[in-house]
């Protein structure tokens, strides 16, 4: 059996990994997946990699930080961790967040209770590293010394750990092996979190450091501001765009369909998270046809960020995020619309509709809905002619969790699929007891280096258990079967972790949205509307 | 001797009180944050909270009254204060230890108000304590303060033998842990052991309450008895300075975060506080952040830093 990590060998000098999972240690899946041999093999990092970047905690790296070069420019940094470790803790600089942080600092019974409901400790065969605990304990413990300034009394009570730049070139890589699900915390009997500790470890790291992933920062957050989306559509681009989904949609549906722009006084400004324009173009096209039908007054933006209702700065930057979410409000409020509605993204539901909401004031406090709950409304009310039997195939239900656990938008997407789905069958557990996709918090759109192994082998692995059983009935690959996510990280997920077991070539599990299911049963609808193809 | 036992046993109970108050008021004065809330949150309608679902789930939400249901918030709260819900549902392992722990202490802090209801009643009106009344006060306080030493005893025993032997445990154990534990034992032995073994002369614990409530230096207190009630004054002033305050903290964790779902739009008092925050001066160094002291969140958060300084 190989030891397990302990907390001071984060502080460990050199940059052997902590740790290493082969297959064999993973949790085991149900057919056609149980036989661990036949997996991939994990890709290796490069030794480039290696030698270039702190790659010292696991199989794989997020981050790509560049290793310091002397022992001045380490202890800089040290220093610097340091100065955000006590703006972390401060009210100016950190109101945003300090009361949960504080009270999960120091009243962590240390119980582990929350161990077991984290679907990466269990999915890695519990390896100790990936404990919700683990990194929260290191965090601790620099606390209480650092912070708290405790003496030798405080590291008898507390716990010690030694601070060098080891530990926290780990420490920023292992605040990228969480998902930020807070699927803990639901079981902290206490009410502590260790989700939040990774977000806010993520936020040192950017806010003061500077060092966040890429595809959160560069070509997230900055790019969306720069351009209007983190894609890189500019207005131009993303309309021309929309102009040929509509085209296709009236194509393929034989309904003529508008999507219309800047409409002032509009009851609805849509969001969509601009992926989907780019990679599930139908997604957009069905919201569109089923607005217009249902007779809506609704609304996109061409506003810089108003068509992209991404915001990754909620999961590692309090400034990027804010940012973001005033310019999705500005949006609004430029249109006067009378409500804002999020399309299928999860992360965009939450961060605009809970988690700006306190700065969110004055004329920018335009309400939010979900869209799951305004197609709920357009589906219950008859206004759509739908016909269930064309949808006569198994279905089964992603909760996104920042849509589920973290907003409580858990019926209205169900009462949908109840009602025009005959074999819909729920995932266990599901609700607010569901289990991340494996790419929350970014890492569906994270893959330099050989992330992907990693987010696929172990992130997704829970959530792969589960559509397997899910599906255990049927996995012939005669039966088509759809796995329903409306949410664009989530089905970014799907995508390629299906993809990389094969799972659509060998057992036909498509995903999709919610709005394709709905325009696949409308009777006005030329039948077909979801196509049973890879893409 | 037994002046200083009753000045350990009133600076114990002081510390406590203070400690706790300020450990609160700590809490209570730290900025609003962010909302955080997560679902299941009790206090939503009935039909909605069954399936951890929120306002957001009802068309035009802010146009409709919002109901909060206390009811529902009690129906989580009291299962988990007196019989640790959450950790029998997802740790029952540990809750056989913790539950017998907690309880004892529950037992204890039981034993201690009727106490001093015993105590206060003879001096005050020493007549109906003197019969049927003092018969059954004395009664309740000997079993619920035996039977929670006992509790808290074999609980405590439990979880050290936990910590000290379980490997999930083992990297996340400080000395302060097994120290917090063994003291419990310790000071809950004492007090059992000096309580049961007083002997004919000793004082029995009314005896004891109304001479604390007097301070009355005349009563002898034996050996054992007197370091049970010097580390029972130690154990309670030193719970609040350490996380076992978890007490306090656990009321914040619940009411303040994870279930407060109140929309800024129905609070003055909520959007005045963060009016405020928005003007506090952050001094985060990253470039793209573009605070230099002076700049206010406000200011920031309306910067586009692809455009500005921060670029
Ligand atoms: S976070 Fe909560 S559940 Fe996890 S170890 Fe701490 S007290 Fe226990
Ligand atoms: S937030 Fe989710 S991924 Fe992160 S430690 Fe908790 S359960 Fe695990």
């Amino acid at each position: 059996m190989k030891e397990a990590v302990k907390l001071g060998d984060m502080s460990r000098p050199g940059r052997t990994p902590l740790a290493h999972l082969e297959n064999e240690d993973l949790m085991r899946l149900p057919p056609p997946l149980e036989d661990p041999s036949k997996y991939h093999n994990w890709t290796a990092l490069a030794p480039h990699t290696r030698e270039k970047y702190e790659c010292g905690l696991d199989d794989t790296c997020a981050l790509n930080l560049p290793q310091p070069q002397t022992k001045e420019e380490e202890a800089q940094l040290v220093a610097k961790f340091l100065s955000g470790l006590e703006k972390l803790f401060t009210r100016e600089n950190n109101w945003t967040f300090l009361q949960p942080l504080l009270l999960t600092m120091e009243h962590c019974a240390k119980c582990q209770t929350c161990s077991e409901a984290c679907h990466i400790y269990e999915a890695s065969g519990r390896n100790e590293l990936y404990r919700p605990t683990f990194r929260s304990e290191v965090l601790r413990r620099l606390y209480f010394q650092y912070v708290k300034h405790g003496g030798l009394l405080s590291s008898l009570q507390h716990g010690a750990i030694q601070l060098n730049w080891p530990l926290v070139a780990r420490l920023a890589e292992l605040s990228y092996r969480c998902n930020l699900c807070r699927r803990c915390a639901q079981t902290c009997p206490i009410g502590a979190d260790n989700g939040l500790v990774a977000h806010e470890l993520r936020k040192l790291f950017s806010q003061e450091m500077g060092i966040a992933a890429k595809e959160l920062h560069d070509t997230g957050s900055m790019l969306q501001l720069k351009a209007g989306s983190s894609t890189g559509m500019n207005a131009e681009v993303v309309k021309d765009n929309i102009r040929f989904i509509d085209e296709d949609t009236s194509e393929k549906t034989g309904i003529q369909v508008e999507t219309p722009w800047d409409v002032e006084g509009a009851d609805i400004l849509l969001i969509h998270n601009a992926g989907e324009i780019l990679a599930w173009p139908e997604n957009p096209g069905a919201f569109a046809l089923i607005l217009n039908a249902a007779g809506v007054k609704w609304t996109l933006s061409s506003e810089l960020a108003g068509y992209d209702s991404i915001n990754y700065g909620l999961w590692y930057d309090d400034a990027q995020f804010a940012r973001v979410a005033l310019k999705h409000a500005q949006a609004a409020r430029k249109l006067g619309v009378r409500k804002i509605v999020l399309a299928e993204c999860g992360h965009a539901h939450k961060a605009l509709s809970v988690i700006a909401d306190r700065v969110l004031l004055g004329d920018l406090s335009i309400p939010r809905e979900s869209s799951m709950t305004l197609l709920r409304d357009i589906v219950m009310s008859g206004r759509l002619g739908l016909d269930p039997d064309r949808n006569d195939f198994p279905v089964t239900l992603h909760d996104p969790c920042n849509l589920v656990r973290l907003m409580g938008v858990v019926e209205p997407q169900r009462e949908i699929l109840r009602k025009i789905c005959p074999r819909f069958r729920e995932m266990e557990p599901h609700g607010v007891d569901n289990y991340c996709c494996g790419g929350g918090s970014g890492f569906a759109i994270m893959s330099g280096n050989n992330f992907p192994d990693w987010r696929f082998h172990v992130s997704g692995r829970k959530k792969l258990e589960q559509i397997l059983n899910a599906f255990a009935d049927c996995l012939d690959p005669s039966v088509p079967k759809y796995l329903c996510a409306p949410c664009s990280n989530c089905k970014g997920q799907f995508r390629d972790m299906l993809a990389y077991y094969n799972l659509w070539e060998k057992n036909r599990i498509l995903y999709g949205g919610l709005v394709e299911l709905i325009v696949n049963a409308m009777t006005d609808v030329r039948p077909g509307y979801i196509e049973w193809e890879w893409h | 001797m037994t002046a200083s036992i009753y000045g350990i046993i009133y600076a114990g109970v002081l510390v406590f009180v203070v400690a706790s108050v300020l450990r609160a008021v700590r809490y209570a004065k730290l900025p609003a944050h962010l909302r955080w809330e997560l679902y299941p949150v009790p206090h939503e309608e009935a039909e909605r909270a069954r399936h951890g679902g929120s306002y957001f789930e009802v068309p035009d939400w802010w146009t409709k009254p919002r109901k909060v249901n206390f009811a529902g918030e009690l129906k989580v709260m009291i299962p988990e204060m007196l019989f640790l819900k959450a950790l029998r549902e997802f740790n029952r392992k540990l809750w056989y230890r913790s539950f017998v722990f907690h309880f004892g202490l529950y037992l204890l802090a039981g034993t201690i108000a009727l106490l001093a209801v015993a105590a206060l009643g003879t001096i005050l009106l020493p007549s109906l304590l003197a019969g049927f009344v003092g018969a059954v006060l004395h009664t309740l306080y000997t079993a619920t303060g035996l039977c929670g030493a006992v509790m808290a005893i074999i609980g405590a025993a439990g979880l050290l033998h936990d910590r000290l032997s379980d490997p999930n445990l083992k990297n996340y154990t400080a000395p302060g842990d097994i120290f917090n534990l063994a003291f419990f034992i310790a000071a809950l032995g004492a007090l059992a052991a000096g309580y049961l073994l007083r002997g004919p002369g000793g004082p029995g614990a009314l005896a004891l309450a109304c001479g604390l409530l007097r301070f009355d230096t005349a009563i002898p207190v034996p050996g054992v008895l007197s370091a049970g009630l010097v580390l029972g004054a130690l154990l309670v002033g030193y719970i609040p300075l350490t996380h076992m305050s978890h007490f306090i903290a656990k009321y914040f964790l619940y009411h303040n975060i994870r279930w407060d779902d109140l929309p800024t739009a129905q609070s003055a008092e909520i959007q005045r506080r963060f009016a405020g925050y928005l003007t506090f001066r952050p001094t985060w160094a990253a470039r793209h952040i573009g605070a230099d002291g002076a700049r206010t969140w406000a200011d920031i958060a309306a910067t586009n830093p692809s455009v500005g300084a921060g670029k």
